[in-house]
């Protein structure tokens, strides 16, 4: 994806994703174990982020939008295309290669209760990185800044002694936050972060990670389904079908004039919390569900569900187009 | 309006726990006319499963009880009915639909037998009957090639299939009562907004009632009529969802308002999260249950509970200071 912004004016780019691309193999037979198909989960994905912004990434289930998270981590085996990160082309790197560069890129997860080791003291949990790394020779300091971490994301410092099952989910997700932030990421990953959470307590997480940004120039890719959490944290956002990403705008553009009729459709879908509102609003709801990424339609991926949808549709995929603005967006409907 | 179709009246459900008594539903009241959609909404422990459980008296026991209470249907207390008479409505004049439909499917059955099973088995219809019947239901939830898929295990259909089955299984008795307790929480945005609209759609047509189950404030906005809002085991908010929405009076709904962002708002502005975590069921404050998160708690919120009182025509309130508020 091309700006047509002058780049001298862009905010340091972090992370550069090029085409990228990871398949499954798909094996079967019990005696000789062949491949007999691929599931594409993420096939041809361009993005970047820029320093100190938010880029969120939405879709449904099988979209590929946590796989073009772990790809980036390099936690995956990518297929073919190239992650840059902060200059450095990560592609090929190996475990090695890549342990300098994940103190610099960090995940938090969906499963605050998953995701944390249930035999390992807070302190230990948000301090473990640091050992990892070899950043924990003076105890003082490393106590120091166990503690400053803790207080960072809002826990007591006398919590540093208790065990993950003794705090409630929201109190988790901060541990989880805490030690993601131990090694001064410049890069976080956050997979479904506040999903899991109940809604009083989505809020405080959404407004904690907005303020650590603020405080710590801290530059986040959202992974989410939840299109008004989205809307609310993320500067710009990339909408992904089955292993695609069909359209990608400021936030502004994206929910004011939706351009992908995907994208339309993730809206109307969502409901607005005020009956007046809902009464008014016109109910288009798209039918079908995801196709399988094992076989995914030729032509447009959307196209099965599209309602707008057209005989070139069904047979040429649309390639991603520049709309201008830092917008584009695949699909016939914009064919310039 | 007429005697209620469902009436609930001071319901209290237990589970007795290695810390004592939890008291997870607390004097719970409220009625249903037929072809109303009521929300209860809440979050994690706010006892809106639980009661809807109560109702059909699945709460497993022990640990489980209701302790007190009834549950007027169609005139009869079902409290007060003996085991098979209370197994004769579940599933045929009461219908549920869960989260999770591949748990409360057999995995082991055809689709098309445990669609046709409790029309065979309340409506005494014979089995072949009861599969023509079965294949009707699943066009009317929109299945396609519905006669195929009669024969189709619950692992071949995809989240949504399955759900759309589950409705189908729910309508086959012609119930006056659906229940749904967080139906479409597992699946895909556009597959939610799919089966909520069909779930509406077939209630409608049938004039049931449905009691819808969420944490979600957009879906209750969305499809309920009436809503009751619950904290802490109990009812704390109760009325039409035009005037709940429009006029909060329980500083907890007009909260959990705040910290939800809308697709309709202004962006660039902080959510308002509520302070503190959920309360414990095993360890609530004497006064009301909400006080150590209010913004607004006095004294007396932290040593006497509020009743649910009348706060407005067709609403219910239950803080001490619900003429005092504004969201």
């Amino acid at each position: 994806m091309t700006s047509s912004v002058p780049d001298a004016v862009l905010p340091e780019t972090v992370l550069e994703v090029r085409d990228l691309k990871v398949h499954f193999p798909v094996m079967a037979g019990a005696v000789v174990r062949r491949q007999v198909g691929s599931v594409k989960a993420v096939d041809g994905v361009s993005f970047n982020v820029r320093r100190g912004e938010t880029l969120g990434l939405v879709g449904e289930s099988g979209c590929g939008k946590s796989t073009t998270g772990l790809a980036v981590l390099k936690m995956l085996d990518i297929t073919s295309g190239q992650v840059v990160f902060e200059g450095e082309d990560i592609s090929g790197y190996d475990r090695a290669r890549m342990r300098p560069i994940r103190r610099r890129m960090q995940m938090v997860y969906q499963d605050p209760f998953g995701s944390l080791n249930p035999r390992m003291k807070v302190a230990e949990i948000v301090g473990e990185p640091l050992e990892v790394h070899g950043m924990a020779a003076d105890r003082t300091v490393y106590r120091e800044r166990v503690a400053s971490l803790l207080d960072m994301v809002g826990l007591l410092p006398d919590m540093a002694d208790r065990y993950p099952h003794e705090f409630s989910g929201g109190q988790r997700q901060r541990i989880g936050i805490a030690r993601a932030l131990a090694l001064e990421p410049s890069l976080i990953i956050c997979d479904e972060p506040v999903s899991a959470l109940d809604v009083s307590i989505q809020a405080q997480v959404v407004n904690l990670f907005q303020e650590l940004q603020e405080r710590l120039g801290l530059t986040y890719i959202f992974i989410a389904h939840d299109l008004a959490v989205v809307r609310h944290i993320s500067h710009r956002i990339a909408v992904m079908y089955l292993g695609r990403i069909v359209e990608i705008a400021s936030r502004a553009d994206l929910y004011a004039r939706p351009l992908h009729p995907y994208t339309e459709a993730l809206l109307a879908a969502i409901p607005i919390p005020d009956p007046e509102v809902e009464a008014s609003r016109p109910q288009q709801i798209i039918t079908g569900e995801v196709p399988s990424a094992m076989r995914p339609p030729p032509g447009c991926r959307f196209h099965t569900r599209c309602p707008k949808v057209m005989e070139l549709c069904k047979s040429v995929d649309p390639p991603m187009r520049d709309m201008g603005d830092g917008r584009a967006v695949a699909c016939h409907l914009h064919g310039g | 309006m007429g005697a209620p179709l469902l009436s609930v009246r001071g319901l209290s459900t237990e589970f007795r726990t290695e810390r004592g008594t939890v008291k997870a539903v607390d004097d719970v009241s409220f009625d249903l006319a037929a072809g109303e959609t009521l929300a209860i909404v809440g979050e994690s422990g706010s006892g809106k499963s639980v009661t809807a459980m109560s109702i059909l008296r699945l709460i497993p026991d022990p640990p489980g009880r209701i302790a007190a209470g009834e549950v007027v249907f169609d005139g009869r207390d079902l409290l007060k009915l003996e085991d098979h008479e209370i197994r004769a409505i579940r599933g045929n004049r009461i219908a549920m639909i869960f989260q999770e439909p591949m748990s409360s499917l057999n995995p082991s059955l055809t689709i098309g037998l445990q669609i046709a099973e409790p029309i065979n088995l309340h409506r005494r219809t014979p089995w072949a009957a009861a599969m023509d019947m079965a294949v009707e239901l699943l066009g009317r939830v929109r299945l396609p090639d519905a006669r195929s898929r009669l024969k189709a295990y619950p692992h071949q259909f995809s989240g949504g299939m399955r759900q759309r089955a589950m409705i189908a299984m729910a309508l086959a008795c012609q119930p006056q009562l659906i229940i749904a307790d967080e139906p479409t929480t597992a699946l895909d945005v556009t597959v939610q907004a799919q089966i909520l609209a069909l779930l509406k759609e077939v209630t409608r047509a049938a004039n049931s009632a449905l009691i819808l189950i969420t944490h979600d404030l957009g879906v209750v906005a969305r499809y309920a009529d009436r809503v009751c809002v619950m904290y802490g085991g109990r009812i704390v908010e109760a009325g039409s969802a035009r005037e709940i929405y429009a006029r909060p009076r329980h500083p907890y709904t007009i909260g959990l308002m705040a910290s939800v962002p809308r697709l309709d708002q202004a962006t660039g502005t902080r959510l308002v999260p509520i302070d503190g975590q959920p309360p414990n069921l095993a360890d609530l404050p004497p006064g009301c249950a909400f006080a150590p998160r209010c913004r607004n708690a006095v004294d007396r919120c932290r040593s006497e509970r509020p009743a649910l009182v009348k706060s407005g025509p067709e609403h219910l309130s239950a803080c001490h200071f619900h003429d005092q508020l504004s969201a």
